[in-house]
């Protein structure tokens, strides 16, 4: 029942993420806005969600911080600014890397539709300009730098093996 | 990678019909009259798409005078691919994860159904 990620940039200041998981809306939901679960999927293989705080009420406060396995921190911050469990939440990001001015925030629109067994998630997230979407392009660069140097330590643990090094 | 780039290249990008002429052209170069013929509008619109494409650096244009040949320009588009591969491997492994924390939180009847 869990699918394929797709992703499409439909206009040069959005991106959709769709994605289809195997359980109902309402543990989906859970997953979303919870902390301690939250804390076991949020972020990708080498990063852990070290900090998760969740206001979980329109107006609420939420903060994330995910740390990479050398040290390196990922800080991201905003407000719930709509909460319709199972079904819907909006929330803010607030851009601290950019001129923090009011209606600067990233809005994250993510919806969550029950089908036959699975539930189908699609995130809308919409950047205010393009000159924040350029900053995450450069923060997300991050994440590629570190894909970069975890390739870079398989290749050295490969060459070494071939070698006939020290295991 | 400059983020300029990325600018023009999304910009260009947003544009329905500027994404149907990229992907003729990933098949084949063609002039301003080919590309113009399937779409409904006039050459001198399908110039102007032109333009802000080779503007973006997405496309070139030939040398010959008399057809000038439209040609698809790969690196800005690798390089906006580059950075939605990053981007779609934070959310890719993420749910993956989530995949697995959803198996283990649900009561066992449901699992019979794989």
């Amino acid at each position: 029942m869990a699918g394929a990620l797709t992703i499409t940039t439909p206009t040069d200041r959005e991106i959709v993420l769709t994605r289809t998981f195997a359980a109902p809306a309402a543990l989906v939901f859970a997953a979303w806005t919870t902390p301690d679960l939250l804390r076991r999927w949020y972020g990708p293989r080498e990063w852990q969600l070290v900090v998760c705080e969740i206001d979980l009420r329109p107006g609420g406060a939420w903060r994330y911080v995910t740390r990479h396995v050398d040290g390196a921190e990922m800080v991201q911050h905003g407000r719930y600014e709509s909460v319709d469990p199972p079904r819907a939440l909006v929330t803010s990001e607030v851009n601290d890397d950019c001129d923090a001015q009011a209606g600067s925030d990233t809005r994250a629109t993510t919806d969550f539709v029950e089908t036959g067994g699975g539930t189908v998630v699609t995130t809308t997230v919409r950047y205010a300009t393009v000159q924040i979407r350029d900053a995450v392009v450069a923060s997300g660069m991050e994440y590629g730098v570190a894909a970069a140097y975890e390739q870079l330590d398989e290749l050295l643990v490969t060459t070494t093996s071939v070698g006939g090094g020290p295991a | 990678m400059s983020t300029d780039t990325i600018d023009a290249t999304f910009a260009a990008l947003a544009d329905p019909t500027r994404r149907a002429i990229l992907a003729r052209l990933a098949l084949r170069e063609l002039s301003v009259t080919e590309l113009a013929a399937p779409f409904a509008i006039s050459q001198p619109a399908v110039s102007k798409h032109l333009k802000v494409l080779e503007r973006a650096g997405l496309v070139t244009r030939g040398r010959d005078a008399q057809r000038r040949p439209v040609r698809l320009a790969a690196q800005p588009l690798r390089e906006v691919t580059q950075w939605l591969e990053v981007y779609r491997r934070f959310w890719a492994e993420s749910f993956d994860r989530l995949d697995g924390l959803l198996e283990d939180l649900q009561p066992p009847h449901r699992q019979e159904e794989h």
